[in-house]
Order: structure tokens, then C-alpha cells, then sequence
């Protein structure tokens, strides 16, 4: 199986290689569009700023690309949210996939969200093996908010979508490759989608 | 509900993990490899690698250590100790580092914070702050802690989290190697009076400093060392006490 990390400067994605590593798969780091079109499993991360994160995606072609991949993708973290329709980070435009908003966390929480929360309302086959109420960890300012693709919610000020998914697109706000063992199930899960 | 972490701190030099009683006396205590997942398999939220001697000695932190414990950990970690450029936190986090803590050479030019933050986004910025009191005042000290500085605790702090911290990790030297437990009244006043989370560090020496500092200090999370490295306190076991006091925990 040929898994695919799409490599467009954006923040720590070694990590993301290393998980699978641990899993046993030789994920590839690309930015390559043929590379990326002919992946089984396509990986779509993200730690850094929306605003610059499009541009980079945008000066590669990668905007275009990525909505019209055919194979399972995942979207982890900002990947995620650039997955959505807008985000309030520097008033950016996302890639419309999920029909739904990014906002900024309200000022009556700790805002960046950092650690550890737990995940409910789980409703896919990602979550396979995985309890309600697990933990999974979590870094942001911005969330996607409860819509129809909403297929797991946290709480922080607020019930909101902690992941996402619609046709072959999935999006998580945490970091499976973070998250210990229950981390790696979900990676596996997306393996054997 | 978002959990409060527990953070081991791997106070590296040479390659080795070491623990300094009030920065200064270094003890032995380990492989970081071998530590690091001892920790991650055995209820660490998170693990902190600091450079002790980075700064004192203008060494860069270890990168081929970075990327081993990234390779071999599936928890996040943070690395901090010399950094004082956009290229050497680059270079962290592309060996895998989730998040970079700066100290002195944000105080030296706190422009860095801004461009870091801009860059990488604040949740991988962690800012250290190292302070005692002098004459009832908190103040900051630089270069592991050797360094006083004229910088009021509480407006430095301010001033890291408007210019683009992702969270701090303060560390009272007053308490730091004594085992009496946190800062927490400080602790206290600085969650209070900022909207980053604040990791507390120095001072802890049993389950209950734990309990306190959170309850009494209101710290998201906190961090120590020997008391982990030498086995003092079992993490699963401190995080089961902590359930019991009503403290949300990741068990």
C-alpha cells in the first residue's frame, strides 16, 4: 500500500512518517501532484498558520489537486480545517470540502486548546476499536464547528466538531500520530479503510 | 474536558539525562531514549528535553536525539535550550519536535517570538521563564537561571503571550530543587492574569504539591524531574490520585 504524506512545508510532519513507521508502513513524503494522485491513502497535515498554509498549497497547484482526490484522504489538524469551507485565521479561504465554518476559540478559555481531551459522539469506521471518552491530543485555536459531516465532537467552551468526514474525505482536530496508543488505532483504521 | 497534564522534564547534557538541585549540582540520571519511553508507555502526557547547558556553553540542542525520540515516542514533546533563531527551530521540528521552548534569547531580542510564532504558529511556541524573588519582587533571570535581569515576572509574561507564545512554562528558582512543593501563589496570579497555559515547574517533591498546584496554582500542567527519574513518584499512581481529588486526568 502506497501512503502518502503531502509534504508542502508545513510544520512537523516527520512524526506523522514515524507513526506509520511504527505501524509497520513506509509512508512517502511528496509534494509531487502525480505522486499524490496515485496514492492509496493520501495524509493531509498541518501545524502552522492557515493564511500562509493556502499559499503554500496554492503556489504548488496542491489547491486544486487535493479536492478532487479520489482515495481515502485524512486531514489532520490545520489539514482539517483547511479541508472546511473558511477560517477565521487570517480571514482565510479554505478548500470547501466540508461545508462548514473554522472559528477562533472564545477569550473565556485558555486559547491555544493544548493537551489532552476526549473524543464522543464517534459515528465511523476511523474510530473502530476506539471508546467514547477516549483521549486524544489536541493543539489549536480554531475549531470546526457541529455540522452534518461532524462524525466526533470534544468540548472546549463549546461542543464542536472534533472530526469530520465526507465521501473519501476524513479530518481530525487531533493528532493521531500524537495520541498514543489510541493514536495509532485510528491511523490504522484509516490504513484499512 | 481538557485533561491537566503531567510533564516529565529530561534535563539533557552530553546526551545524558541530568537533573540539576537548583541548576547548579548535576546528577546522573539515565538514558533520554530509554527514559522518554518508559514515560510514554507509563501515563506522561507530554515530555520536556532541555539543554541545561545550551546556553551556558553555546551549545545547539541535540538533534540527532530530537529525531530519535520522535522516531521512538508517540506523545508529544517539547525541546528548548539555545534556541535563538527561525533556523534552529526549523530544523527542530523537522526532526520532529512538536514544540520548541525559548528562554534567553527571547529576552535578548523578543522580536524572536513574533517571527517564531508567525511562522510556525503559537501552539509549537512555548516561552520559559526562569524567576525569584529579590527584595518580595519576581524577577527574570536568563542563561539557566544565572543572569538577573530587571524584568518584572508578571510583565514579561504578559508582554510573550500578546507577542505570540503558545504557553509558558515558569519555573520558580526559589522552589526549584527543594521538594516544598510549586509556586502556586504566583502560579495562580499568572494563569489568572493570562489566556495561554501555563505549565508549572520547580518545587515538586510528593503526590500532594501536585494536587496543590493544581487546585491552589490553577496550572494546566505540570512539570518535573527527579521525582520521576528516581522513581519518588510513579506517574499512573500520581495520576490516580489526582482523579481522586476531582482533577481531570488522562488515565
Amino acid at each position: 500500500m502506497k501512503v502518502v504524506i503531502i509534504d508542502y512545508g508545513a510544520g512537523n510532519i516527520k512524526s506523522i512518517q514515524f507513526a506509520f513507521k511504527r505501524l509497520g508502513v513506509d509512508a512517502v513524503l511528496s509534494n509531487k501532484l502525480k505522486e499524490i494522485m496515485g496514492a492509496d491513502k493520501v495524509i493531509f497535515p498541518g501545524v502552522g498558520e492557515a493564511n500562509s498554509a493556502m499559499k503554500m498549497l496554492g503556489e504548488s497547484g496542491l489547491d486544486i489537486i487535493i479536492p478532487q482526490l479520489t482515495q481515502p484522504v485524512l486531514g489532520i489538524c490545520l489539514g482539517m480545517q483547511l479541508l472546511c469551507n473558511d477560517t477565521e485565521e487570517g480571514n482565510t479561504k479554505g478548500l470547501g470540502v466540508f461545508n462548514v465554518s473554522v472559528k477562533r476559540f472564545p477569550n473565556q478559555v485558555k486559547v491555544p486548546q493544548m493537551g489532552w481531551n476526549t473524543i464522543n459522539n464517534l459515528k465511523s469506521e476511523l474510530f473502530h476499536g476506539i471508546s467514547e471518552n477516549e483521549y486524544m491530543y489536541l493543539v489549536h485555536s480554531y475549531y470546526a464547528e457541529n455540522c452534518k459531516d461532524t462524525i466526533a465532537t470534544t468540548n472546549y467552551s463549546e461542543i464542536y466538531s472534533s472530526a469530520l468526514q465526507k465521501n473519501n474525505f476524513y479530518g481530525v482536530q487531533f493528532h493521531p500520530e500524537k495520541s498514543s496508543y489510541t493514536g495509532e488505532l485510528l491511523l490504522k483504521n484509516f490504513l484499512e479503510l | 474536558m481538557l485533561a491537566k497534564r503531567i510533564i516529565p522534564c529530561l534535563d539533557i547534557k552530553n546526551g545524558r539525562t541530568v537533573k540539576g538541585v537548583n541548576f547548579i549540582d548535576l546528577r546522573d540520571a539515565g538514558d533520554p531514549i530509554e527514559l522518554a519511553k518508559i514515560y510514554s508507555e507509563n501515563g506522561a502526557d507530554e515530555l520536556v528535553f532541555l539543554d541545561i547547558s545550551a546556553t551556558l556553553e553555546g551549545r545547539k540542542t541535540m538533534l540527532d536525539l530530537v529525531l530519535e525520540v520522535a522516531k521512538q515516542i508517540n506523545i508529544p514533546f517539547t525541546v528548548g535550550g539555545g534556541i535563538s533563531s527561525l533556523e534552529d527551530v526549523e530544523a527542530l521540528l523537522k526532526f520532529g519536535a512538536d514544540k520548541v521552548s525559548v528562554n534567553s534569547s527571547a529576552i535578548k531580542r523578543p522580536d524572536l517570538i513574533n517571527e517564531l510564532s508567525k511562522k510556525f504558529g503559537n501552539q509549537c511556541i512555548v516561552v520559559a521563564i526562569d524567576a525569584k524573588q529579590i527584595h518580595g519582587q519576581w524577577k527574570v533571570h536568563l542563561a539557566g537561571g544565572t543572569i538577573s535581569t530587571d524584568l518584572d515576572l508578571f510583565e514579561w509574561a504578559k508582554e510573550v503571550e500578546q507577542r505570540g507564545a503558545g504557553e509558558i512554562l515558569f519555573t520558580s528558582m526559589d522552589h526549584d530543587g527543594t521538594k516544598n512543593g510549586f509556586a502556586n501563589l504566583v502560579l495562580k496570579q499568572l494563569s489568572e492574569e493570562l489566556n495561554i497555559p501555563i505549565i508549572a515547574s520547580g518545587g515538586a517533591g510528593n503526590i500532594q504539591h501536585f494536587i496543590d498546584t493544581f487546585q491552589l496554582g490553577k496550572a494546566d500542567a505540570a512539570l518535573a524531574a527527579s521525582v520521576f527519574h528516581f522513581g519518588e513518584i510513579e506517574i499512573l499512581d500520581l495520576k490516580r490520585k489526582l482523579k481522586n481529588n476531582n482533577i481531570e486526568v488522562r488515565l
